[in-house]
């Protein structure tokens, strides 16, 4: 679970000796713990080394509040069992100088050892938080995020405008190198959430901000905005698919290259219908005069895995569901219903299912 | 003490002459009757009893969205309630628990009843505007609940973040309501800080020098003043969404120099003291209990006063902590960072002191150290999971995540609800005059425990594993399923203890065991008066000598005589040593609170709706003060008195 | 409880009944509700330099900054009128009923002068509330102070009218003595208010 990680920053972040042991022992237990946390998405499944960091400094805090706790309580039944008394009527007043003497003792260390503890904590958090938040770091990929109601709007940014990726609710990165994120929100704010990946940053309407992280374990992380933002806070997932440096490239270079022609008769009816249909109001396909960016870009839309936002798998009768009544599976989402007779959603769908 | 002499008097004579000044006293301060009586009562002791039923009512029909938030999420892709549905009723179960069940029902409700029968005095400081607060609070909460029912209810979050919460997303009139709402509360918070802070500094028994001043006083006089520093923050920020929303302000507007942060900071900076003024009343009570039924003084007294200041101070520096994943630079978070675990120090003294007070005390385990020990160990974890959500990484991963929620539900049922059935169960017995049950108490407890933990121990695991707050529904491969199952089969048996806790008190109420003046044998100036009190509080006015003012009385403690019992009238003393300084008339029985109340509540509900409800809603509202202002009636000239008789 | 003879008594017959200033129990209340407004007040200023501080230019290009005339005007008024307040205090500690009738006429007549002047402030502020977050800001910290004008000038008139009645003894004098502490802090909450809204565009 605690992988090693060559990142130079890691100088940073070294442990103070002390929990040394409870560390390992808590991650290990953690690790476990997680092992029967399926699904893959969880905090304390970090396929980052931000993630892992703060695994690593959330077991530490956990098993040190864990200790707090039940040493707390002990010390509770232990006082009250010492002068519990069963009478039914109220019992005259004591007075304890002695007892109390010595208590003041035994409660000045108790603070004592609080604010060590809380000094530990603090420090143990900053440091974390310097590896976790590090910007100075030279960044391999830069990806541009938008928060929607209620998609995720996905931009690779180039000085060159045809350079430039637009997708959606999708993002990949090469594994082991460091991703730079600047957020943005075109309407209310959301936040950006991946456990598996690093801590959540909000997206908020007239602040750009940035964050990095590094995957280092391929594999696809889902996420989902941790902000409430309206209607369909609950579907608007997206996927952090993490792949080899090459496989990077490849997809990086097929996301240029402009939509696929329509080949057969159907995809030619299909490209017809979306042209002339309320469809071009909102999206963009590359190549063709549909230019809208209000919804997600098309392009590639074949590519990826989902779609509403990570709601539905990407396939044809799902599609062809979610493009006849979208009212009904995300209710409240900004696309709306389109009347198409079988024909044309038949052709819609196949056309777009070619845009690989 | 200005004036002290032995009373030269014969027994017969004290009984007849205490027999005529009964007498006086209840005509003096006898409560109105009839259904227009019901509206002119300003004594503290009913309008604090309303104010608790009040909120339990609204703590009963937020429990019911709770429940429903818990049968929608049950299983996986439900469809029982419908986004928009789920959204106004998290919103509105959120809003009704923290501005009209715990504030009202610790803040108000056992602050207005108990602050004056523990100073020993006869009423509130300004009785007028203390019922004015609580018709206020009703409006305020009506008007959250119409909506509601009406399907218009609010729907942005019980913080109602802009933009979602602006004039762009939210349009109609539901997140009016909400802000509306508060600012009904915050008026009625606001109303009671006077009455409250006032009251403790100015009319506690002659004697009780604040280094004498039970801890309870001295939590609500803490609180009194953060109420009066955060909540204005509320109503400037929820007055400011209102203005973006009705006459186009452009505040939190970032396309016209405005900003969205903004209003989080504003909020925030109300919120978090909110926290500790849901949390500091729960300590007020378990310090007061733990005195009284481990038979001792509380142990460290000064610490724990300077605990509570201490935790008034820094509840003003850490509201950014609520604010980690926006991005803020890093050396501002520290900052905070920094400040929100320094707030362990005076919460965990506080819990080193009760230990040391259960370990050297004769600890009576009855129903109401029950609870106290239930709150030991629900709080404990929410205050310890409160350390790991100040760190700033770890924040950014569960911030807003069920793992938040399970913190919160700790924090506050935990340190406010169970600590309310706590001083609920022991102070029953002086309001109303009866017991409550034993058993059924204890019935009461174990459901509620056990549930409580059932609810929202697997929602710590829940927001490890991804399940964000706020979300109507989630898929089932995200393997979310089998904890929120657990979770909503413990809201059953959370409601079902409610339910026997209301069953006991209906049916001790009908044929409890009579409590007598002071059943468990406390130290408070609340228990040396009949149970429940008479509208005068005392016969006699008390003075007290030490911290436990029935513990630590000599056997001649002296008793105050010479105030007047034809008028209403109240012993004023000197804010640091209550030494006397004034006799003063207290304001009678009035209905012009009740009015302006209704005057105001119309002008502000119809503000919603059209600027100009502003300017014509404050003619009525002039109206009602001016009644309410207006001196009435001269003072008859003094009659024999008491101490002259001696 | 039943032994009375063998207790002490605190006899307390012969303390006063009214207390004009410091003792008196509302002097304290009044103290509380500055403590709440005048946090509000705090707050409306932290918000406006908060957003000054996330734009580059002040007040936001094309807006002048209020022209200062009736903001002068008024602040003129709201000094002279200290002397009334003051006039009060003295006159109601002696309990002189005629003096403190006019003393309040006079204070609730420059209240008003400040009311009308402040309508005319508010024209001269080169903005309107709908325009930016700047100018919202702006109209609602004047706003704000302005509800605070118009509540005074009525608490003084009211006291002014009872003034007029023989009900005007005892706690009435402590009343219109709170009534110009009050009055003090109006004014220095104008102050503030003003080197804020005239000051900030100009200096900062």
């Amino acid at each position: 679970m605690i992988g090693q990680d060559e990142n130079p920053a890691r100088a940073l972040h070294k442990w103070p000796r002390f929990p040394k042991i409870a560390k390992r022992r808590a991650a290990g237990v953690l690790a476990n713990f997680s092992a029967v946390m399926p699904g893959g998405h969880s905090v304390l499944d970090g396929a980052a080394s931000q993630g892992r960091h703060i695994e690593r400094l959330f077991s530490v805090l956990f098993f040190v509040c864990l200790g707090v706790y039940f040493l707390t309580l002990l010390f509770f039944a232990i006082g009250g069992r010492r002068s519990y008394n069963p009478a039914e009527k109220p019992l005259p007043i004591v007075k304890t100088p002695e007892a109390d003497a010595v208590a003041k003792w035994w409660v000045g260390s108790a603070v004592g050892i609080t604010t060590v503890l809380v000094f530990v904590i603090l420090v143990l958090s900053i440091r974390t938080g310097m590896y976790v938040q590090d910007v100075s770091a030279q960044n391999s990929v830069t990806v541009k995020l938008t928060g929607h109601q209620w998609w995720w709007e996905v931009t690779y940014p180039d000085s060159r405008a045809d350079q430039t990726i637009f997708t959606a609710n999708e993002i990949h990165v090469p594994v082991g190198q460091r991703i730079a994120v600047l957020t943005n929100s075109a309407d209310v704010i959301h936040s950006f959430w991946a456990p598996s990946i690093t801590g959540k940053r909000d997206l908020i309407p007239g602040y750009s901000t940035a964050f990095s992280f590094t995957v280092d374990r391929p594999g696809t992380y889902r996420g989902q905005c941790a902000e409430f933002c309206g209607l369909q806070h609950a579907h608007m997932g997206f996927s952090v698919v993490a792949e080899s440096p090459e496989d990077f490239e490849a997809w990086r270079q097929s996301q240029l290259t402009a939509a696929k022609e329509p080949e057969s008769a159907l995809t030619r009816s299909g490209q017809g219908v979306f042209l002339t249909h309320a469809c071009v109001m909102c999206h963009a396909i590359s190549g063709t005069t549909a230019g809208s960016h209000v919804g997600p870009d098309l392009t590639h839309f074949a590519s990826r895995g989902e779609i509403a936002a990570g709601l539905l798998p990407n396939n044809p009768g799902s599609l062809a569901g979610w493009i006849l009544d979208p009212q009904r599976i995300k209710p409240g989402t900004t696309m709306p219903p389109n009347n198409l007779s079988g024909e044309d959603l038949e052709a819609l769908v196949t056309y777009l299912e070619s845009l690989k | 003490m200005i004036e002290t002499r032995e009373a030269q008097i014969v027994e017969e004579r004290a009984v007849r002459v205490r027999q005529g000044e009964r007498e006086r006293l209840a005509r003096t301060w006898a409560h109105p009757a009839g259904f227009w009586g019901w509206f002119t009562n300003v004594s503290h002791t009913a309008i604090g009893i309303r104010y608790m039923v009040t909120s339990f009512i609204f703590f009963l029909l937020g429990g019911v969205l709770a429940a429903l938030m818990r049968l929608q999420l049950a299983y996986p892709e439900q469809h029982l309630l419908g986004p928009d549905r789920y959204n106004q009723i998290f919103t509105v179960h959120g809003s009704t628990m923290i501005f009209l069940v715990v504030v009202p029902m610790m803040f108000q409700g056992f602050g207005v009843y108990l602050v004056p029968l523990m100073c020993g005095t006869r009423n509130i400081a300004f009785p007028r505007l203390n019922a004015f607060s609580y018709y206020v609070y009703v409006g305020g909460g009506l008007l959250l609940w119409i909506g509601l029912l009406l399907n218009i209810g609010a729907d942005a979050g019980w913080f109602a973040y802009p933009p979602l919460s602006g004039p762009q997303f939210s349009p109609g009139k539901r997140v009016d309501f909400w802000a509306q709402m508060i600012t009904f509360t915050e008026v009625s918070a606001m109303a009671v800080a006077v009455c409250l802070a006032t009251t403790i500094l100015r009319y506690r028994a002659p004697g009780m020098t604040l280094n004498r001043m039970p801890i309870f006083l001295w939590e609500k006089l803490v609180l009194s003043l953060m109420v009066m520093f955060a909540m204005p923050a509320v109503m400037v920020v929820s007055s400011m969404l209102l203005l973006d929303r009705l006459v186009g302000t452009q505040f939190f507007n970032p396309a016209e120099a405005g900003d969205a942060l903004l209003y989080q900071h504003l909020f925030w900076f109300f919120g978090h003291p909110e926290v500790y003024i849901l949390f500091l009343p729960g300590a007020a009570i378990v310090s007061t209990l733990l005195a009284a039924h481990c038979r001792r003084e509380i142990f460290g007294y000064t610490p724990i006063v300077v605990s509570v200041v201490a935790t008034g101070f820094l509840s003003f520096s850490v509201w950014v902590h609520h604010m980690f994943a926006t991005g803020l630079p890093q050396t501002s978070e520290s900052f905070f960072t920094a400040a929100t675990l320094m707030i362990v120090i005076p919460t965990g003294t506080q819990f080193f002191c009760w230990i040391a007070t259960i370990w050297n005390g004769r600890l009576q385990f009855q129903i109401p150290m029950l609870w106290v020990s239930g709150f030991v160990a629900t709080f404990l974890v929410g205050g310890l999971s409160g350390p790991i959500l100040a760190s700033v990484p770890v924040d950014t991963q569960v911030h807003d995540t069920y793992f938040v929620v399970a913190h919160f539900h700790y924090v506050i049922i935990g340190g406010s609800i169970f600590t309310m059935f706590a001083g609920l169960y022991h102070w029953i017995p002086k309001m109303g005059g009866f017991l409550m049950n034993e058993t059924l108490g204890k019935i009461h407890f174990w459901l509620f425990f056990v549930g409580f933990n059932m609810t929202f121990f697997p929602m710590h695991i829940l927001g490890l594993r991804g399940m964000p707050r706020r979300i109507y529904t989630y898929p089932p491969e995200m393997h979310w399923s089998g904890l929120n199952l657990l979770a909503s089969i413990g809201a059953i048996f959370m409601a079902a203890g409610v339910l026997v806790f209301v069953w006991n008190f209906l049916q001790s109420r009908w044929s409890g065991e009579r409590a007598g003046d002071n059943p468990w044998g406390a130290g408070g100036l609340e228990w040396a008066t009949t149970s429940p009190p008479p509208e005068y509080n005392f016969l006699e006015l008390p003075t007290v000598n030490g911290r436990e003012a029935l513990w630590d009385a000599a056997p001649n403690q002296p008793i105050v005589v010479g105030l007047r019992s034809d008028i209403q009238e109240l012993l004023v003393t000197h804010s640091l040593d209550a030494e006397p300084q004034l006799k003063e008339k207290s304001e009678g029985h009035s209905i012009w609170p009740f009015l302006a109340a209704i005057a105001v509540s119309l002008t502000f509900v119809g503000s919603i709706f059209n600027a100009w409800a502003v300017p014509i809603g404050a003619i009525p509202v002039i109206a009602t003060l001016v009644g309410w202002l207006w001196p009435r009636g001269s003072s008859p000239p003094a009659p024999e008195v008491v101490g002259k008789e001696a | 409880m039943e032994a009375y003879r063998e207790k002490l008594l605190l006899d307390v017959s012969k303390l006063p009944s009214v207390a004009i200033g410091r003792r008196n129990v509302s002097w304290l209340g009044n103290i509380f509700y500055m403590v709440i407004e005048g946090t509000m007040f705090l707050l409306v200023i932290a918000s406006y330099f908060y957003l000054r501080s996330r734009s580059v230019d002040w007040p936001p290009a094309p807006y002048m900054p209020p022209a200062l005339r009736y903001g002068i005007a008024n602040v003129v008024i709201l000094l002279l009128s200290l002397l009334p307040a003051r006039w009060i205090q003295k006159r109601a500690a002696a309990g002189d009923r005629p003096n403190v009738r006019v003393g309040l006429f006079i204070l609730a007549a420059m209240a008003l002068v400040a009311i009308v002047v402040r309508w005319f402030e508010f024209g001269a502020l080169n903005c309107r509330w709908t325009d930016n977050g700047y100018a919202s800001t702006v109209w609602a910290l004047l706003g704000v102070h302005t509800g605070h004008l118009i509540t005074e000038f009525i608490e003084t008139f009211l006291i002014g009218a009872i003034a007029c009645t023989p009900k005007m003894e005892g706690n009435r004098f402590a009343d219109a003595d709170t009534n110009s502490v009050y009055w003090y802090f109006v004014v220095a909450t104008a102050l503030i208010c003003d080197l804020v809204i005239y000051g900030a565009p100009r200096f900062i």
